[in-house]
């Protein structure tokens, strides 16, 4: 019963004409990506402390939390929250206050937060305390801009030195199309923002790369093989070839981040589904989006290129030109 | 591709072997002592605790070298009768201006200064450049490279300060270290409200002993201290100020103990303190000359107590009073023995959790893998037959290989690490994914087995290191700017990278090649 595979994704000799849809894709894509950008503006990204500044409190309350109470005594030691709410089950609560100016004032709203409990909740233990100060969360947000500005053009320079230019342009605007998309996707959703995504987004742009190397290593090396066969039509049946690959490796990453979104707790929660939507929106803009890509800008010069330059780099490259898979 | 030397196959199994065996330190504790027994460490996200990321304040480390430049200034200026019509510190310009009334007398007065330049480092650099116009103005400016050295002997000093202030605490195993230029990173396992230790950090307490002026009133509405003065306000009444002169008579770095206790006459809490030989010889020198004097004693700019001298103090003890309880006398007992800082702490940067939330973390991370593992584990059997259940065993082997080079690191789990750690699970068999396609399709095409399995193998391996690099790359990019947990995400998914490249390349081709040595098939199941 272990030998033979019991299911295929796709059934061998599929061939979908990709390269029809390649104006709807790109379309639906740049409405998607364009209100993505709206998004960003507004409402805007949803900041977590990380990149805001603040202070965010878990508090877990003997019986169910008094709300009110609560409320109360805060607002009786002067401070403001930005929200106080249940978390997870009726006796959590979470107390939520945004930047202040300067260091010290951040610490001394903790410490009137706990004296603000200890009087409207005895016997009230605190779960969680995040403060960040406005410097420090000046420093994670360059920070995290500087590692996925960094990592973009690391891929860009290793696909350039790997492929012609054509995939290395190609794979580029794909993953900056689904970035954008990811960051749509959390402004919608109003998922915190924070350092956490900053890695699911890394994540997902790694990821995203790999279904693109898995495509373009097949139009490689069907240029190779096919010297005369139209770019269109070679694009189609790589596409085809690797579409097992494509979704067999997506649905591995994605069943591995499914019970993440659904047991990892709220922490881990929201970075599994921005993995998830990133898997889907990375699979599909390998389909309809890098492919295309490589189309326009590839129609007449990578195909008089690759008959050209194909034969003499392959044997130059005898290692890596051992081809895709 | 196929053929593995009985040494190559001996290396693979062993590297296997080796990785289980240093994953065992993670589920026993050492039998012996001089094993090394390197494991994962929890992150305190997981196990409950705190880290504060402390900021020293250097502009407070220059102001102070500044006013002791000044003070220098003055007592070298005192002997040869130079007078000066402005005396001082520009904290902003890093130095020190003094302005001559008598401008003739310029040289002497920077003869008189030279002598303050002091050597600093190992390069013998002079820490400070005098410079003079004609019109009797003199500049002492202090030298970048003097400044950085004192910059960083003054986190150098507070990293000790505050590991002392801690071990009084009794928090087990705390790690302190520098971050930066000036930031000190505390981690404190199983402290879920640091509050006290924040308390403890908050203080520079830098204990003086001062003369009270007696003569000057402090409490006068918009009065200006006389020169030499300062008024200082109480420590328990800040409206009530005191005069008292700016001289440091005797200074609490002199203090060799101090210990809370109880005044046996009247009950209240004290902290009796001992002298180094050197304070206590300064301590009885004051006393003996200032009886029926007051004498303050001045804790980071306040006033806690300022009785009068009654009669020489020689034994180099003393006590204080003023109206302590007993967690604030022997909080100050504990800052004393630490000793003070060099410059007040900040802290910018606090993440507490709670052991109950940790153990939270850690069931859901766990049952997260388990779901995880299960599904990617079950996708391979069902998609790939057995060359998936071969893929399956690296996975498993893979999961161990991870463990075992993150033990020999001694990295740090955390919940992002653990959801990176299913990433990569999920990723790493991506790349057997890639290969049993490519022998597929090899074999479709009419090659024998044999030779299928060679060209897939061979062919797939420049897609799967492609795919690999771009995604080791990124991570590690996440890791250089990354911080707190998610760097423990960035070392799980670099660390599982490299080991899927090892099981998907090397261990499965292995047992493949075992495989079809032993069955010799005449179709492959893909």
């Amino acid at each position: 019963m272990f030998m033979r595979p019991k299911i295929r994704l796709v059934r061998d000799g599929t061939r979908i004409q990709f390269m029809r849809g390649r104006f709807m894709g790109l379309i639906v894509s740049a409405i998607l990506s364009t209100a993505s950008v709206v998004l960003f503006f507004y409402p805007g990204l949803n900041l977590g402390i990380d990149f805001a500044g603040g202070v965010v409190m878990e508090v877990r309350t003997p019986g169910p939390a008094d709300f009110g109470a609560i409320r109360a005594a805060l607002t009786a030691e002067h401070v403001s929250t930005q929200g106080v709410q249940r978390f997870g089950d009726a006796s959590e609560v979470l107390i939520r206050l945004g930047a202040q100016p300067g260091e010290k004032e951040t610490q001394a709203e903790v410490t009137k937060v706990k004296v603000a409990l200890d009087q409207a909740v005895p016997g009230s233990k605190l779960l969680r305390t995040d403060a960040v100060g406005a410097s420090v969360s000046a420093e994670l947000f360059r920070n995290g801009l500087l590692a996925l500005g960094i990592s973009l053009l690391m891929i860009l320079v290793y696909i350039w030195f790997r492929f012609e230019w054509q995939f290395a342009v190609g794979a580029v605007v794909t993953l900056i199309l689904d970035v954008t998309k990811a960051i749509g996707f959390l402004a919608l959703t109003r998922i915190q923002f924070d350092l956490v995504m900053v890695a699911a987004i890394l994540t997902v742009l790694g990821y995203s790369t790999n279904d693109k190397v898995v495509v373009y290593d097949r139009v490689r090396e069907n240029l190779r093989k096919y010297k005369t066969m139209p770019l269109r039509e070679l694009i189609d049946q790589s596409i085809n070839e690797t579409l097992n690959r494509t979704l067999g490796t997506s649905m591995t990453v994605f069943l591995a981040s499914l019970p993440l979104a659904l047991f990892g707790g709220e922490s881990i929660s929201g970075f599994a589904w921005v993995m998830l939507f990133g898997i889907v929106v990375g699979t599909s803009s390998s389909i309809f989006i890098a492919a295309p890509i490589l189309l326009f800008l590839g129609e007449n010069r990578l195909r008089r290129d690759a008959a050209a330059v194909a034969a003499p780099k392959a044997r130059a490259e005898t290692p890596k030109a051992a081809g895709p898979s | 591709m196929m053929y593995f030397s009985r040494l190559k196959t001996w290396l693979i199994l062993g590297a296997c072997l080796i990785g289980a065996v240093l994953c065992l330190p993670n589920l026993a504790p050492a039998p012996v002592p001089w094993l090394p027994w390197r494991t994962v460490h929890l992150g305190l996200d997981l196990r409950g605790g705190s880290y504060l990321l402390l900021e020293v304040d250097m502009k407070a480390v220059i102001k102070e070298r500044l006013d002791g430049l000044v003070d220098a200034v003055r007592q070298a200026l005192r002997p040869g009768s130079i007078f000066y019509a402005a005396l001082d510190a520009q904290p902003d310009q890093n130095r020190v201006l003094l302005k001559l009334r008598n401008a003739a007398q310029t040289d002497t007065a920077v003869a008189a200064l030279r002598p303050l330049i002091a050597k600093e480092g190992p390069t013998n650099a002079p820490d400070m450049s005098i410079t003079s116009t004609p019109d009797g103005q003199i500049l002492l400016t202090l030298e970048p490279v003097a400044l950085k050295a004192r910059a960083e002997g003054a986190v150098q000093q507070s990293i000790e300060i505050v590991r002392r202030r801690i071990d009084e605490t009794g928090v087990v195993d705390p790690q302190i270290t520098q971050q930066g230029d000036n930031r000190i990173v505390v981690q404190l396992p199983g402290i879920g409200d640091p509050e006290r230790i924040k308390q403890l950090l908050g203080e520079t307490a830098h204990m003086t002993f001062q003369l009270v002026d007696e003569s000057a009133n402090a409490n006068t509405p918009g009065g200006v201290p006389p020169p030499g003065d300062a008024f200082l306000s109480m420590q328990n009444d800040p409206h009530e100020k005191i005069a008292v002169r700016k001289r440091v008579d005797v200074d609490g770095g002199d203090l060799t103990d101090a210990r809370a206790g109880t005044n046996p006459q009247t009950g209240e809490w004290v902290v009796n303190f001992t002298f180094n030989s050197v304070g206590a010889r300064r301590f009885a020198d004051v006393t003996r000359a200032n009886v029926n004097h007051r004498f303050a004693i001045v804790l980071d700019d306040k006033v806690i107590s300022a009785p009068v001298i009654r009669e020489p103090i020689t034994g180099g003890r003393g006590q204080i009073s003023g109206s302590f309880t007993a967690s604030s006398a022997t909080d100050l007992a504990v800052l004393l023995r630490a000793g003070a800082l060099p410059a007040p702490l900040t802290v910018v940067e606090q993440r507490s959790v709670g052991p109950e939330l940790g153990a939270d973390s850690i069931r859901a991370g766990a049952i997260s893998l388990a779901v995880g593992f299960v599904l990617v584990i079950a996708f391979m059997g069902m998609f790939y037959g057995l060359f998936g259940w071969f893929a399956n065993l690296a996975l498993v082997v893979n999961l161990v290989l991870m463990l075992a080079i993150m033990s020999v690191l001694q990295a740090t789990l955390t919940l992002p690490g653990m959801a990176g750690i299913l990433l990569t699970l999920g990723m790493a068999v991506d790349a057997n994914i890639l290969i049993n396609e490519r022998i597929r399709e090899e074999s479709r095409n009419g090659r024998p087995p044999l030779s299928a399995l060679e060209a897939g193998f061979t062919r797939a391996y420049s897609t799967i290191f492609d795919s690999n690099a771009t995604a080791f790359l990124a991570h590690v990019m996440l890791f250089v700017f990354g911080s707190g947990p998610v760097r423990g995400f960035a070392v799980t998914i670099t660390v599982g990278i490299a080991t899927s490249l090892f099981t998907a390349w090397m261990l499965t081709r292995l047992l493949v090649s075992k495989w079809y040595a032993s069955r010799r098939p005449q179709l492959l199941p893909v």
